[in-house]
């Protein structure tokens, strides 16, 4: 590499006493507050903390792509040059040669209008101007295309980035980002809206691209699982500031700051064996307009005492090596409470101590699921049953003449059935049928194949009436709860329209809208408000107060919390666990989360293009996954935890979701296995031509392969 | 993509042919040709009333009226006036007339309100953009018969000054420019030209500016003209051409509705200046309660309109690789 020679101890990065504030309506808004990190050569720093904690804006501040009004001081060192205050001519020069970003959201990412292959030669261009022919540009794009991962790199770089599913759009920003061998490569969020199988792909990727440029890395992120198997040291953010940094391993083992102890804790397992409390961190991240004196954190801190309120505190060394550090003033009190709970669990190399302190110090507790007394299994009536149902999509071409061309296999032959006081989970990739699954359900008109029963009623017998006497047993949850109430109701007038829908009288109306949002852990007096007034968690308990309202059997929960931060998340997870055991509530969850789902549910079923390939209880299916897409989808999933994390061997499924327009003939899955690969010709032949039943594998669980067998994968 | 082009192509000219026919219906419901003749004194003998009803077609039912005319259509004859002129004589010169003025009006206007509404959007909430809002709403608020008299008046003032005659804003100007060389002529038409166009241009203007501004502010804010700028193109080049080439995608629609607009309110521009062209025409077929002429200049404010529809289609095609499918 050409360039000045750097000594090995200059830092790629050295961010020092960092502030970054915007002007706002309520005031100044204070999004980053004294924030100083460095990133070595060649080293992966992990940025985590929840939305509103100024981790992006800071990767941005060292880009230079904050908006104009935004004020920035402190100073950002890039190999010992000053970025601050540098023009954008002169950061235009370092941005996309020397320092790279790959942004969050890859379905905008790309420039509509051009082709993708133009615009990662675009990125050799602009910087190599005289020196690189624009035939020369085009051919390294496609190398770089091929390096990612793209197949037919030469033919698909001509392509426009409609025609690139969301894992290869990412894939062509990361090949943007190292066309210039950059000495480091900011990621915000690089997976967050893909798919776990993709994400998996996407994160090794990232690794390749790392190991090709030998960059530093920073990596911002929500999840605390993608961090875990990828950086080598941790920064969490709180309120616009480093709470806690250090090595990956040290930090997930022994968290020293309350937040960073609760966030771990907030975190479904995919790995827990028996069913651990969720630990749910109350409150709301403080408004950054005006900070309170002290912590910020103290106000939603179990810990927190006098001396929290008065002072901030600062960044200082917990350990000896002064390597570890944290923001808190009873990082003792916390070691000691660690070292209880190691005498407890017994010190392995997991972080499963510092999981049990999480509980203890938040004092959760476990929602117990079997609090009433519940009939085995068997003997508890169905409340919904799914035999068999399909759902096509005509494809059809021509306004004026509409003619067909084809048939979109949404839901191909799906059946499951749900008992009382049981919830079952719905997992899938995204395109795998799931939303139209229960779209069908919700309907309650006839599907089109096959056939739907609520509570012991077929639904294609239903009359109007009857539909809407089946309704009130049956409601939703829907996940974006921004866009799922009205902003202009008050929440009592959200909460009471079913009633009314339903036809019952004003007084029992009035008196059942404080006990719902009570139900919900909101307070009476808050239905004289608007949704506008409430956060992403405090509206979702609205929408689930909302359902409740007509008093059903069954709630059709569609991923109720993946809109939501994980410390909130934790939250709304226990209350529906609650809800369950105190109502006697079944649910139909749909999720692409299975750490949630694990948690949450009594049965799973993993959906792949249009049928369930593996259904069972959750511990039989997580603990002994037979279908190999359920090992997959487990393996992809990063466990927050470093050192199981790097231990595990990953299965990396090859490609995306087949067409639903066209899936592959006998197991649709077969394009995708690793296992199909590794068998014999004859029975290779067998996957092709033959599309697998679900068979019985035990005690219910039953599994569609004609090769199933187990893997360990979690 | 060319399939797709002529499929929208022969929708059109069902919708050219369905446009005529209803003003052509209404115009003949309406229209009672004859009243003219039976008002002159002395009244004419009944045998001429009757000539000219036969002359005129006013004999057989519309529908069977509307073929026999659209078939002369067909055969590039658009009938006769009630006075006995040819339509199709006139038609190509006060087609011409009224051509040369949108054309032109609309044109300058484009350009000009993308450029104003870009540099609206880029310094938004700063002075340009205000001074460009304020010009946008004043025009738009203000109607052409009153903002024509005011380009008039500016024209004046500005011939006076210069102590010229040069700026004209009567009339299209000559016709015949044959004894004039190439320059002189293009000179003699400009004169009369510019002060319509601006009045057209200035109202154009305002409307796409506006939408300019919109379309380029969602940009402003997408995520790829972050990647574009974290790829290391400056802030202008990224605007320019990741920024203002997305934007443009909607203005592409914007543009058959604005063309078709101007056509139709051509009428109180030609009055205002006085031209010949297919406005002042229509007022004049209506006077005569002339089936012919009306249905002739409903025929072509349709071309006209369907055309620019298609030449969007083929801008928004061009713009956008996600439909040219």
């Amino acid at each position: 590499m050409s360039g000045p020679v750097t000594e090995n101890d200059t830092p790629v990065l050295e961010v020092t006493d960092l502030a970054v504030s915007f002007p706002s309506e309520a005031g100044t808004v204070q999004a980053v507050r004294g924030l100083s990190y460095r990133v070595g050569r060649g080293e992966v720093l992990g940025i985590a903390g929840e939305s509103g904690s100024g981790k992006s804006v800071s990767s941005l501040a060292v880009m230079g792509l904050l908006p104009p009004q935004a004020r920035i001081t402190g100073s950002i060192r890039f190999q010992g040059q000053q970025l601050l205050g540098l023009s954008d001519v002169q950061l235009a020069k370092i941005r996309g040669r020397r320092v790279a970003m790959v942004f969050q959201d890859p379905l905008s990412a790309l420039t509509p209008v051009y082709t993708v292959g133009d615009q990662i030669a675009e990125a050799l261009l602009v910087h190599g101007k005289g020196r690189i022919s624009r035939q020369a540009a085009a051919n390294r794009a496609v190398e770089l295309l091929d390096l990612v991962g793209i197949p037919h790199a030469a033919q698909r770089a001509k392509a426009f980035p409609h025609e690139f599913s969301g894992g290869m759009r990412q894939r062509a920003v990361i090949a943007m980002a190292i066309a210039n061998d950059p000495d480091l490569i900011i990621a915000d969020e690089p997976t967050t809206a893909l798919d776990v199988t993709v994400q998996a792909q996407v994160l090794e990727v990232l690794k390749t691209a790392q190991e090709v440029t030998g960059a530093g890395i920073v990596i911002i992120t929500h999840d605390l699982g993608v961090v875990a198997g990828f950086a080598d040291r941790l920064m969490v953010m709180y309120a616009g500031r480093a709470v806690e940094t250090g090595q990956v391993a040290e930090v997930y083992q022994q968290p020293r700051m309350p937040y960073t102890l609760g966030l771990l804790g907030s975190l479904p397992r995919l790995d827990a064996t028996e069913k651990l409390p969720l630990v749910p961190i109350n409150g709301q991240p403080p408004s950054l307009v005006d900070l309170p004196e002290g912590c910020p954190f103290a106000p939603r801190c179990p810990m927190a005492v006098d001396a929290c309120l008065e002072a901030e505190p600062e960044l200082s060394a917990v350990d000896s090596a002064g390597e570890h550090h944290a923001a808190c003033v009873r990082t003792a009190e916390l070691a000691a409470t660690e070292a209880a709970a190691e005498e407890i669990e017994g010190v392995d190399a997991s972080n499963a101590a510092a999981i049990e302190a999480a509980v203890e110090v938040f004092g959760a507790e476990v929602v117990q699921a079997q609090a009433r007394d519940l009939a085995p299994r068997e003997q508890r009536p169905t409340v919904l049953r799914v035999d068999e149902l399909v759902k096509h999509y005509p494809l059809n071409k021509g306004t004026v003449f509409k003619r067909r061309v084809g048939t979109v296999h949404a839901v191909d032959g799906v059946s499951f059935e749900i008992r009382e006081g049981e919830t079952l989970g719905l997992v899938g990739e995204s395109g795998c049928g799931k939303t139209t699954t229960l779209m069908e359900v919700l309907g309650l008109t006839p599907p089109s194949g096959g056939a739907i029963e609520v509570l012991g009623r077929d639904v294609s017998t239903l009359d109007k009436k009857a539909r809407r006497a089946v309704r009130r047993d049956m409601q939703v949850v829907f996940q974006d709860p921004m866009a799922s109430l009205d902003p202009r109701m008050p929440i009592g007038d959200v909460l009471a329209e079913p009633m009314q829908v339903h036809g019952l009288d004003a007084e029992h109306i009035r008196k059942r809208i404080p006990q719902l949002l009570d139900l919900v852990g909101l307070r009476a007096e808050h239905a004289d408000r608007y949704p506008a007034e409430f956060s992403g968690g405090q509206r979702q308990r609205i929408g689930i107060a909302r359902a409740l309202a007509l008093e059903p059997k069954l709630l059709v929960l569609d991923e109720p919390v993946s809109a939501l931060d994980v410390s909130i998340q934790a939250g709304v997870i226990n209350l529906l666990d609650q809800l369950k055991v105190e109502l006697g509530l079944s649910y139909l969850f749909v999720a692409h989360d299975l750490s949630v789902v694990r948690h949450i549910a009594d049965r799973v079923a993993v959906m792949y293009l249009g049928r369930i390939v593996e259904i069972g209880t959750v511990d039989t299916v997580f603990g002994n996954p037979l279908h190999p897409y359920t090992q997959a989808l487990l393996s992809a999933i990063p466990l927050p935890d470093p050192v199981k994390e790097r231990q595990r061997e990953r299965i990396i499924l090859s490609g995306d979701l087949p067409s639903p327009a066209d899936p592959p003939s006998g197991c649709r899955f077969r394009t995708r296995c690793f296992l199909h690969t590794t068998l014999p010709e004859s029975d290779r032949a067998r996957c092709v031509g033959e599309q697998p039943e679900r068979v019985g594998h035990g005690q219910d669980h039953e599994v569609a392969c004609h090769f199933a067998r187990s893997k360990q994968v979690v | 993509m060319l399939g797709f082009l002529i499929r929208r192509l022969l929708n059109y000219l069902v919708l050219c042919v369905v446009a005529t026919f209803l003003s052509f219906t209404l115009s003949s419901i309406a229209f009672d040709p004859l009243s003219l003749l039976r008002q002159h004194n002395p009244p004419p003998p009944a045998a001429t009333i009757e000539a000219k009803r036969v002359q005129l077609h006013l004999d057989q039912p519309i529908p069977q009226r509307f073929l026999t005319w659209g078939e002369g259509v067909l055969r590039g004859d658009f009938g006769q006036t009630t006075t006995d002129h040819a339509i199709t004589e006139e038609l190509g010169r006060r087609a011409g007339v009224s051509l040369r003025l949108f054309l032109l009006g609309v044109t300058v206007g484009i350009l000009l309100g993308v450029l104003v509404g870009v540099a609206s959007a880029v310094r938004q909430y700063k002075f340009t953009d205000y001074a460009a809002t304020f010009f946008s709403y004043v025009v738009l608020a203000t109607p052409v018969f009153v903002l024509g008299p005011l380009v008039k008046q500016v024209a004046q003032s500005i011939n006076t000054a210069t102590g010229s005659e040069w700026l004209q804003f009567t009339g299209e100007g000559p016709n015949d420019l044959s004894q004039l060389g190439w320059l002189e002529g293009f000179g003699e038409r400009l004169r009369y030209l510019i002060v319509p166009t601006v009045t057209i241009a200035l109202i154009q203007i305002a409307y796409y500016s506006r939408y300019q501004r919109s379309a380029m502010l969602d940009v402003l804010g997408s995520d790829f003209l972050r990647t574009a700028q974290a790829k290391g193109l400056t802030r202008r080049r990224a605007f320019f051409k990741h920024g203002l080439r997305t934007a443009l995608i909607p203005m592409a629609t914007l543009f058959a509705f604005g063309f078709g607009l101007v056509i139709v309110g051509g009428v109180f521009t030609e009055s205002i200046f006085n031209w010949q062209g297919m406005g002042q025409w229509l007022i004049q077929g209506i006077n005569d309660q002339d089936t012919n002429i009306t249905a002739t200049v409903t025929l072509f404010v349709a071309v006209c309109v369907l055309v620019s529809g298609w030449l969007s289609d083929v801008l928004y095609a061009l713009l956008d690789p996600r439909i040219r499918v």
